[in-house]
């Protein structure tokens, strides 16, 4: 592709062209942005875009992680070496702590933090008065996001109401915040799954090794597969085996299912998605499929 | 690649939801997963058949309803384009979610029911995606299976909409006869019209033009973000990061720095792609000048032969979005690129009748009123006509109480006496 002929007007770099233009937005805009960051495939996607917006000189923000306590071990490793090369000031929420000290109260018997996550997050926008927070959710992931506004108001508990969004015409965007109200910034909005990975392609970018292929011990449960470990032990009856899998998405070890795979790079990666038959979230998210409405639901009550 | 954005219109009833639900299903744009999900609630509805217009229908108000209330994007790609549907709902209290999706659409799609022919709905998105300055339009004459695929039956709604159109700018229109029910005219072209010539739907969204829409003429950047001196190699280093709105800039171009009006030349470009001598609408770009002069965000980088109109009064045509309703007098805040300054609503020419297309004198103006208006903004705004520069020519009104998005608005030539 020529990328510098006017012509030339490739998919990706409409894409990247519109992110950056966001990302330049809201940081002029806002008092207080941060960007949200998992160590997942998105959200190193959107780190490295903050980075080409404001080259040469350092993103001017800091990198926000709430952490479950039942992350991926890679996943923390990845983080902290990608915000280091990045020079961006990490500040982490640690639920585990949260709970401790008794800021948050866990739901007896839930395997899974992320209905916690939302009120977690709420907190921390408000200890730390941030006015925006980016994200990396894309519209094709889920259907009520595919709804949400590139910038999404929330209230002052951090509830997404649907019913009640602003307007977004041309590619202007409204960031005036009335009282107690944040904003939520989704750059990645008009991304696919395909496009993230050739961006990563492209770009030659490091992701945590969990999306590739590699041997792990899983066991199969609601017709999804689990690793094995301490925050999820098998049931009895579920049998552990030894299976060469990846990972599509990167969450919550309680509720982010692995797929059989040989993908070991993002052109393979590619490949395998160009013939699946499930969606990302279908394939490997158990926290979506409770119900029809469960990511409209816990959007209002404050997560992401 | 390239990627299209097409917006969506036509009621339910015209099969739109079908329409877009075949374009997905037989692109292979739907999984498995999703499939399964939409068939269950089908049946937890009491549906005898897989409801397709439920892959669209994301929330829960609008599944339990059985309406779209607001505009939902999809996304599918084919072997030789990405595309991003923007499906707007058609009812008349969603005129404003059909304004937002057209206002960034490449293309629209407009559905008509070949039996009811153009309805005071089709009249109104028609008007809309002239209004918004979407250059292509489809118009998908639906239904075709009910009227045992006649030709005269497609050619006599044809001529109603040519008649009708002929009051108002389309720029590129293509008809065709279709049938999203049994998929005719939808994905694959019909082999029970063979009075017709043309192609289907998606031939048509593969091949249209779309490289040429954008304004490659007038170089204007809106400066959205500068970047500043940093400490070591940086000291030196000033930025001016912005997206081009329209036309080109080469390294050693002179530049007018709006509206202060000084001059300077590029020194350098930055893009995504890295450092370039030319770059071009739309990409974002970060540059630095051979002169230090003042620039903040909110100025406009264009060239010292070609500027826009820098004025106070906005003549424009707006549509009023909110649920308060506004009035002549209104203090508002106006904001144009990167650019948000203080403005009065001085003036309400008219009213448009959406079905009707007539002009009527009123004091307020409410939800889903478009209107000729006139502004008067406290600092210079730096417009080019809409109808030219969909960027430049584009704001919306901003509340500033309730901090809400109350208006979208399209800057009307005649601004330009001050």
């Amino acid at each position: 592709m020529r990328d510098n002929d006017p012509n030339a007007k490739s998919q990706l770099k409409t894409l990247i062209d519109q992110s950056i233009h966001i990302i330049r937005e809201a940081t002029a805009e806002l008092e207080q942005p941060a960007l949200l960051f998992s160590g997942g495939k998105d959200s190193t996607v959107l780190a490295y875009l903050a980075r080409q917006a404001f080259w040469p000189t350092p993103i001017p923000f800091p990198a926000l992680h709430v952490d479950t306590g039942h992350n991926f071990p890679e996943t923390l490793e990845f983080r902290d070496k990608l915000l280091a090369d990045f020079g961006m000031r990490l500040i982490v929420v640690s639920m585990p702590e949260m709970i401790e000290d008794g800021r948050l109260a866990e739901e007896p018997g839930a395997a899974s933090r992320n209905r916690l996550q939302g009120q977690a997050l709420v907190d921390t926008v408000a200890e730390h008065g941030f006015d925006g927070l980016f994200g990396g959710a894309r519209r094709d992931e889920e259907k009520a996001r595919a709804k949400e506004r590139i910038f999404s108001v929330r209230e002052e508990f951090g509830q997404w109401d649907p019913r009640d969004q602003r307007p977004e015409l041309w590619e202007l965007y409204n960031t005036r915040l009335g009282s107690g109200q944040s904003l939520r910034i989704f750059p990645l909005s008009n991304w696919t799954e395909a496009d993230i990975w050739r961006y990563i392609e492209q770009r030659n970018i490091e992701l945590p090794s969990l999306y590739y292929a590699h041997q792990r011990h899983v066991f199969e449960r609601a017709g999804m597969l689990f690793a094995e470990g301490p925050f999820l032990p098998a049931a009895e009856g579920e049998q552990i085996r030894e299976l060469q899998v990846r990972f599509r998405t990167v969450g919550d070890m309680t509720c982010t299912g692995a797929i059989e795979s040989t993908a070991g790079t993002p052109a393979q990666v590619m490949e395998e998605l160009a013939v699946s038959r499930l969606s990302e979230r279908g394939a490997s998210r158990a926290d979506d499929k409770f119900a029809e409405s469960a990511m409209e639901e816990r959007k209002q009550e404050g997560y992401f | 690649m390239e990627l299209l954005t097409l917006v969506t219109a036509g009621s339910v009833d015209d099969g739109k939801s079908t329409l877009i639900g075949r374009l997905l299903y037989e692109t292979e744009s739907v999984t498995d997963d999703q499939l399964e999900a939409v068939a269950r609630s089908s049946g937890r509805m009491g549906l005898q058949q897989t409801n397709l217009a439920l892959l669209t229908d994301g929330l829960r108000a609008e599944r339990e309803q059985g309406i779209t209330i607001d505009v939902a994007y999809r996304y599918f790609t084919t072997p030789s384009r990405s595309f991003i549907i923007a499906d707007a709902p058609g009812h008349l209290q969603y005129t404003r979610n059909m304004v937002c999706g057209a206002s960034v659409a490449d293309l629209g799609l407009l559905l008509v029911d070949v039996r009811a022919g153009l309805t005071e709905q089709t009249r109104r998105h028609a008007f809309l995606l002239s209004l918004l300055g979407v250059p292509h339009w489809i118009i998908a004459v639906n239904k075709m299976d009910l009227v045992d695929y006649a030709e005269n039956a497609f050619r006599r709604v044809q001529d109603e909409c040519v008649q009708f159109l002929s009051q108002m700018r389309v720029p590129d229109l293509t008809f065709i006869p279709v049938s999203a029910l049994n998929g005719d005219n939808v994905v694959t072209r019909s082999e029970r019209m063979s009075w017709y010539a043309g192609g289907s739907i998606l031939d048509r969204l593969e091949q249209v033009h779309i490289r040429s829409d954008r304004n490659m003429v007038d170089a204007r950047l809106p400066v959205q973000y500068v970047l500043r001196p940093q400490p070591g190699e940086l000291q030196d280093y000033r930025g001016y990061a912005g997206r081009l709105a329209s036309g080109s800039l080469r390294v050693g171009d002179d530049i007018v720095v709006l509206p202060s009006g000084m001059s300077a030349g590029v020194k350098s470009i930055d893009t995504p792609d890295g450092t370039v001598s030319e770059a071009f609408a739309p990409t974002s770009v970060s540059l630095t000048l051979t002169d230090d002069v003042d620039v903040a965000r909110g100025d406009m980088i264009c060239r010292p032969g070609n500027q826009p109109a820098a004025i106070q009064n906005v003549d424009a045509m707006i549509c009023w979005m909110d649920r308060e309703p506004v009035r002549k007098g209104s203090r508002l805040l106006l904001k144009h690129t990167s650019r948000t300054v203080r403005a009065q609503l001085t003036e309400i020419a008219y009213r448009i009748d959406v079905n009707t297309l007539h002009r009527e004198a009123v004091e307020s103006l409410g939800a889903n009123d478009i209107a000729r208006v006139r502004l008067r903004t406290a600092q210079p705004v730096m417009c080019d006509d809409y109808q030219r520069n969909r960027t430049t020519g584009s704001f919306i009104l901003i509340d500033p109480v309730t901090a809400r998005t109350v208006a979208g608005g399209m800057v009307h030539s005649r601004s330009s006496e001050r």
